[in-house]
């Protein structure tokens, strides 16, 4: 059986990881390779770089980081942050990503997650979404550009699309939670897993090991991503992991022999 | 020195460092008909993508006759993911197509209840054991990205996944490997793996 994954999720600034509340308020949380071989040790069992300020300068610096990090930590590593080409998926994948995470640019130029995903594979192709309550309270919006643009799109119809373009996986990071450590937004995971039939990623939110097991409990979703929870020493992975374990949610905890 | 094949198949580049964060040197290889077999003590073909486009390209680039002529060098050849299923006589993805044919076997859409691609980390039953599994946990976890695979658990099969139908994971006939799981995805697991496949060469 599939193992529910766990997963950091480093913020990238400058080459440095940073970590904000609700997308503002970035404070400085280390080295990025560092991080990453740490996690890996802990028993994370993906990665995800997302690089805040990604420009064109700034995508050499990005791929050389990947560079380094693949060197040195054989785990998944999914890579976002300013992608708008096929030749940027390329580059980055070429430095040793083995997915990309398209957001705002996907949401500009659908072709791009039909493109990649025909010219890499769709599990390259990871559709990542900002999303928020509506004020109505009827169903959720998307946003675009670190979660600070409104585009009247809504949720449910757009990872339905995502799907049908290509996508191997929906990354979903709920505007509401994130950063308030009150939890995953249940809801709005909920609707997103039963909406498609790819692999749904739980973002925002999470502060407590019972976030987890709720998230996993009360959702269909296949991976849980945090950022400042785990960078800040607040929760252990290995403590996630086994208490997913007593609640008896499949995770990848190895036996030895 | 191990050589890894290039034919336009996606990320080598995990591959090559996960072999020589165990050791070895590697050298990637974009053609065959030039190409030295004599220097290499192993060979591998990675690849992700599909399976038609990738066979073609494999044959624009003069790879097939040369990992046929190394195969018989007795020496140790290792397919990883699409570059395992390639091993195989027919592939089915999109359009039958013939494979490498030097395992047995077809390579099938699969059939699940569970969602496709089969992606994520999974655990290995081992049903014949084989020194390439010295020193792993029991059950050990490998990261998994496919939605194709071998259609049968063949008498050449050495160890399998559940996935709502039994995938074959590992596959060894002699010296040729397959890995339909990433070795170079797989942590502590895949380099354990790889450094016991090093052993043989």
């Amino acid at each position: 059986m599939l193992k529910k994954r766990i997963i950091p999720c480093l913020d990238i600034k400058d080459g440095r990881v940073v970590k904000g509340v609700n997308f503002v308020e970035l404070r400085d949380a280390g080295d990025p390779v560092e991080s990453a071989k740490e996690y890996n040790d802990l028993g994370a069992d993906e990665l995800v770089f997302l690089d805040i300020t990604a420009t064109k300068e700034k995508r050499k610096t990005l791929a050389k980081l990947v560079e380094k990090v693949a060197a040195q930590v054989f785990i998944p590593l999914t890579v976002g942050g300013g992608i708008r080409t096929v030749e940027d998926m390329q580059f980055i994948l070429r430095a040793g990503a083995d997915k990309v995470s398209i957001n705002s640019a996907a949401v500009k130029n659908p072709d791009l997650v039909r493109e990649g995903a025909l010219k890499f594979g769709s599990q390259c192709i990871v559709g990542a979404v900002d999303a928020a309550k509506r004020d109505s309270g009827a169903g959720w919006e998307i946003f675009v550009h670190g979660g600070s643009k409104e585009t009247g799109i809504d949720l449910i119809e757009w990872v339905k699309e995502l799907e049908k373009l290509g996508a191997g996986e929906i990354l979903l990071t709920s505007i509401n939670s994130d950063g308030t450590k009150d939890g995953f937004d249940l809801e709005m995971l909920k609707a997103v897993t039963d909406a498609v039939n790819i692999p749904v990623i739980a973002s925002g939110g999470a502060g407590s090991i019972q976030h987890f097991i709720d998230v996993f409990k009360k959702t269909g979703a296949d991976a849980a991503l945090a950022a400042s929870i785990f960078h800040f020493g607040e929760i252990a992975i290995r403590d996630v992991k086994s208490e997913l374990v007593k609640a008896e949610i499949p995770v990848r905890i190895e036996k030895r022999k | 020195m191990i050589a890894i094949i290039d034919y336009g198949a996606g990320n080598l580049k995990s591959i090559q460092k996960a072999l020589e964060f165990v050791g070895e040197e590697t050298v990637i290889l974009e053609e065959g008909k030039n190409a030295d077999l004599d220097k290499y003590a192993g060979l591998v073909l990675p690849g992700v993508g599909a399976f038609p486009g990738a066979m073609k390209r494999l044959k624009e680039n003069n790879f097939v006759d040369f990992i046929e002529k190394f195969v018989v060098t007795g020496r140790p050849f290792l397919g990883v993911c699409l570059g395992m299923q390639l091993l195989f006589e027919w592939g089915f993805e999109d359009q039958k197509t013939a494979g490498l044919s030097l395992l047995k076997g077809n390579v099938i859409k699969m059939e699940t209840d569970y969602k496709i691609p089969h992606m994520g980390w999974n655990q290995l039953e081992i049903i014949k054991n084989d020194p390439l599994f010295n020193g792993l946990p029991e059950n050990p976890h490998f990261y998994f990205v496919h939605s194709y695979q071998l259609a049968e658990v063949t008498d050449e099969v050495l160890a399998t996944v559940g996935y709502g139908t039994t995938v074959p994971a590992v596959i060894k006939k002699d010296n040729v490997i397959a890995f339909q799981f990433h070795p170079e995805k797989s942590g502590d697991n895949g380099i354990k793996l790889l450094e016991n496949f090093r052993e043989l060469l």
